[in-house]
């Protein structure tokens, strides 16, 4: 090893000492000629043989990547996507709870007939399934609506158009433009949007682009926030208004998330992480047709069915424990109404309740099964039976529980901003090979998750 | 499988797709190129696989690996990700050049775009330092079409001295062509003179001066010239990698690899 080391150093030297005989712009002159050579090479081959003619791309580029239209495009495009996923996963939603609940009774009664002892049917059916059809009906619409339009839009090209249109804002928080890319990557998934970090040269604005991710809502949160927007502020209007004011109420909090990587990311390039913020190409690729059947297959297949599957082997678990909190009983009430008592203070004085903070805890794991399981945790405290619609969640919530606007919006506000899911968490470790960043990357968020509920709490009040 | 020859014949008559069956394989073939040139989409023809793809530079920032059968040879396909140069720092730009390097693939498929030959002409310059074994696949060549762009291949393998093929790997245009350049250049019966950019003649006699030591240095390792290029560019990561034995012992990991490969295929054919 001593000698294989001896030997290194003396090539190292050695061209060192070359490199001081070859002229200060070797460098340069290196690079200028594998220039020279392509533009060379590229004249020979390459011909332009006709007119390009009408340019249609180009127009296209002028209008949406243009100073005054292009926030405006983009933030409409993002509404209208969310206008159609949630007008189109109501209906839906709603009848896959139905029928998954109404089996959960005729399957519950038949083994109940069968003499199985309540505390296993009552684990298997109102345990165990439940959860698992709470996160189906819950989940599987809206995904199955979202994803593939996503994914047309990636398709097309529109993403680096995004990444332009939002440079400057990135580059005045001293981070990188491409973190826009990442940040639409998250949007799909938190875990996914950090590998996809690799794509940033500069490793302090990697590490500002892995923290600040978890600003967007991944797939597993919108649901949350879609379920919150349609009870709590599409229920505020009626008719065509409510999906629309949901929609419009769910690019609010994804612009506040904005707001928020923004913010963070300034924060952390003037405090942990100084420094400026680099150069860099984005080329803007020509608009493609999308191939519809691969659309569906990478949204259908890789995308709702593979965040299906991981929300179905973390619901079905949590599922379990709240069934176990919820039944085993120490002085006449639960375990489960015990440990939510106990979070209550903490939870009142941000604006949410014991029973919201028990669920977000159980559920981490995956984000995806914080709404099922607060509903559960709810469900078995007052003997409520089925929730099949959205009426009647905002009867179990709001009547039922007492929840105000304020308890919507902070849980949206909450939900938005808390502590990455556990794969997250992982992940960030895994890019930064830093146990220091991932707690950064846990702690950070979920401290500014508390401190911003608190303060609207008190304001508010 | 028949092996019956015809030019009308699609390309898939003699294209097996093996997907992520990657037990045993012949030879490995490295797609490189520049971001947003199908280099994914191209994976995904050759091996079936559903390798995500998407319209933005920097989508694949991983390698994926995937397997083809062709002519029946059994090819091991690497993924890399797109990169302007393979000269800076950044951990994908790493990743596709320590496989280029180190890797050591049978034949790397450098993909381009046909609508910007001259700025993807300089990524494959860059290859062409590291690699003999390449064939050059100019694709969207239907974007190129729609443009008024026309694309001469011939005098494009004549100036880089490596096969170049035209491509529409979305609809498997000129899919057959191209592997019978990776098939040709793998095995070695077409033997490449790849172009490289020479420098003046100070220069040349430093590179000269330095391979020898870095031979001796780090034994086995596969690219001497390109190393010293580095190190008198001063690049810190190969100075990093030849000072720890990095680069010792990744050489010696890729040859160990083909050693026991090679072992197990002899065992295999005497049984």
């Amino acid at each position: 090893m001593t000698s294989r080391a001896e030997a290194a150093d003396a090539v190292l030297d050695r061209a060192a000492t070359l490199r001081d005989t070859l002229h200060s712009g070797f460098r340069d002159e290196a690079v200028r000629s594998i220039f020279g050579e392509a533009t060379r090479i590229a004249r020979r081959a390459a011909r332009q043989v006709a007119d390009r003619g009408f340019d249609l791309d180009q127009r296209i580029d002028r209008l949406v990547t243009s100073p005054i239209f292009g926030l405006p495009i983009m933030a409409l495009m993002l509404a209208v996507v969310f206008w159609v996923t949630i007008a189109g996963a109501n209906v839906p939603s709603a009848m896959l709870a139905s029928g998954f609940f109404w089996f959960e009774d005729q399957a519950f009664a038949f083994f109940q007939g069968l003499g199985v002892p309540w505390w296993i049917n009552g684990f298997v059916w109102h345990g165990v399934y439940k959860g698992l059809a709470w996160v189906i009906s819950v989940m599987l619409p809206p995904m199955a609506i979202f994803f593939p339009l996503f994914t047309m839009l990636e398709d097309l090209g529109y993403l680096p158009r995004v990444a332009f249109n939002l440079d400057f804002l990135f580059r005045g928080a001293g981070a990188h433009g491409k973190q826009a890319l990442t940040m639409a990557m998250g949007f799909g998934c938190n875990a996914a949007g950090i590998i996809a970090t690799r794509v940033i040269d500069s490793p302090r604005e990697r590490l500002i682009a892995i923290l600040t991710n978890n600003f967007v809502p991944c797939n597993g949160r919108f649901p949350t926030l879609i379920m919150l927007a349609t009870i709590f502020v599409g229920a505020q209007f009626s008719g065509v208004f409510t999906s629309i004011a949901a929609a419009g109420a769910v690019v609010g909090i994804v612009g506040i998330g904005v707001v928020f990587t923004l913010a963070v990311s300034w924060a952390l390039s003037r405090t942990i992480l100084r420094g400026e913020a680099s150069a860099f190409t984005l080329e803007l690729p020509p608009y493609r047709r999308p191939g519809v059947m691969r659309i569906l297959y990478t949204s259908l297949i890789d995308r709702t069915l593979f965040v299906l599957w991981r929300a179905i082997l973390t619901a079905a678990p949590a599922g379990a424990v709240i069934w176990i909190l919820g039944n085993i009983t120490a002085g006449g009430t639960s375990l489960a109404q015990h440990t939510a008592n106990f979070l209550n203070p903490l939870g009142q004085a941000i604006g949410l309740d014991g029973v919201i903070l028990l669920a977000y805890i159980i559920a981490i794991p995956a984000n995806e099964i914080v709404v099922p399981t607060m509903l559960m945790v709810y469900m078995g405290t007052t003997q409520m039976t089925d929730v099949s619609s959205f009426d009647d969640l905002k009867e179990l919530l709001v009547v039922k529980h007492g929840w105000t606007l304020l308890t919507a919006v902070n849980l949206m506000l909450f939900s938005l901003l808390h502590n990455p899911c556990a794969t997250t968490i992982l992940t960030i470790y895994k890019e930064t090979l830093s146990k220091k960043w991932a707690t950064i990357g846990a702690l950070l968020p979920l401290s500014l998750a508390f401190l911003v509920t608190w303060m609207v709490a008190t304001i508010w009040r | 499988m028949s092996t019956h020859n015809c030019d009308s014949c699609v390309a898939i008559a003699e294209l097996e797709r093996m997907g992520l069956k990657l037990d045993r394989y012949d030879r490995v073939v490295a797609l490189a190129g520049n971001p947003n040139t199908g280099k994914s989409t191209l994976f995904n023809a050759l091996t079936g696989l559903k390798q995500h793809t998407g319209n933005w530079p920097g989508k694949t920032v991983t390698r994926a690996e995937g397997g083809f059968e062709f002519n029946k040879v059994r090819y091991k396909v690497v993924d890399l990700p797109g990169t302007y140069s393979l000269l800076s720092a950044s951990t994908d730009e790493e990743v596709a050049r320590d496989f280029l390097l180190f890797g050591r693939p049978d034949a790397t498929i450098i993909v381009t775009d046909a609508t910007a030959l001259e700025r993807n002409l300089n990524l494959v310059l860059q290859v062409l330092e590291i690699t003999d074994r390449a064939v050059v696949a100019v694709n969207l060549m239907d974007e190129a079409r729609r443009k008024g762009i026309e694309v001469d291949v011939r005098s494009l393998s004549r100036d880089l001295g490596v096969p170049a093929v035209a491509v529409v790997a979305r609809t498997g245009e000129g899919q057959h062509a191209l592997l019978e350049a990776v098939d040709a250049v793998s095995s070695g019966t077409v033997v490449t003179k790849p172009t490289r950019v020479t420098g003046t003649p100070a220069f040349q006699r430093a590179v000269a001066e330095l391979v020898p030591l870095i031979e001796a240095a780090a034994p086995g390792v596969p690219n001497a010239r390109w190393i010293a290029i580095r190190l008198l560019d001063g690049d810190a990561q190969v100075e990093d990698a030849l000072r720890t034995g990095r680069l010792a012992t990744l050489a010696d990991d890729q040859q160990k690899q083909a050693e026991r490969f090679s072992r197990k295929i002899a065992l295999e054919g005497a049984q």
